[in-house]
């Protein structure tokens, strides 16, 4: 009984995992520019893989395996917003332009 | 009393982690955890680390509430077959002042619905945060401050 209550959860984890990250890949090919297409990967993305490594970590059934799941999912947590404003950034810093949908850009105007 | 029963939630958890379920590593993780404890002991004893402690658990909660959320809101807007984005990059006033705020403020601001934070200025008085709806950003700039800067000033103020 237990067993199978434990399959069934890590499925739902892997189908949900899965799908949050084939949103953030069709969200990278949909959405007009860099900025936009980082929400996609930052979030969907790290939500996606963070599911996919709770799945990992309570298929094996074991809590040192689980712990270490658990941890890579908090650095996933901590790295993936930094490497998402990086991202922005820098491409902001060599003018890269917003998408013409865009309304406004603060920035630009604080910086000249 | 409290501390030895956090040096034996702590040895577990080192046991867990190490992966090793040996008598000598749970008495090893439980020296270690007395010694990380021991070095720590002023900062427990001081007045208030309890409620900062629930405090920030409760910082913790509303973020998680909030990457399950916004994924959500990504997921949504990219499935529908007419996206409707009025995305654009607005500036923040910042209240929280410390280098660690700012960055876990703009940490926060990344994995919440809707925004993420590019830039801060050189003063740091302004977020730079880009926003994929700029339909409403007084509402936005409101729930920021009074969401996730609030909590922040509450867990280290």
């Amino acid at each position: 009984m237990m067993d199978i209550l434990v399959a069934v959860l890590t499925a739902c984890l892997i189908l949900a995992g899965a799908g949050f990250a084939l949103v953030a890949a069709i969200g990278l090919n949909r959405l007009p520019d860099i900025y936009t297409r980082m929400h996609a990967a930052s979030k969907a993305g790290t939500v996606g893989s963070g599911l996919l490594l709770l799945a990992v970590g309570l298929h094996a059934g074991d809590l040192s395996i689980f712990a270490r799941a658990i941890a890579g999912f908090f650095f996933f947590v901590l790295t993936a917003p930094i490497s998402a404003h990086l991202l922005a950034m820098a491409a902001h810093k060599v003018g890269y332009r917003l998408s013409s949908h865009s309304t406004r850009d603060e920035l630009k105007d604080y910086e000249s | 009393m409290i501390t030895f029963i956090l040096s034996l939630v702590f040895a577990v958890i080192w046991v867990a982690v190490t992966g090793s379920a040996t008598p000598h590593n749970l008495i090893f993780g439980f020296a270690l955890s007395t010694l990380s404890l021991w070095i720590v002991r002023g900062e427990m004893n001081a007045r208030g680390y309890w409620r900062r402690l629930g405090r920030i658990l409760s910082l913790l909660i509303l973020f998680f509430r909030e990457l399950a959320l916004s994924a959500w809101k990504v997921a949504v807007l990219v499935t529908s077959p007419r996206m409707d984005l009025k995305p654009g990059i607005f500036a923040f006033p910042l209240t929280v002042d410390r280098d660690f705020e700012i960055t876990l403020l703009a940490n926060l601001i990344t994995l919440t619905p809707g925004t993420l934070s590019v830039d801060v200025s050189e003063d740091r008085r302004m977020l730079f945060v880009h926003a994929i709806d700029c339909s409403d950003i007084e509402a936005t700039r409101r729930d920021i401050a009074q969401g996730f800067e609030r909590k922040i000033m509450e867990a280290f103020r």
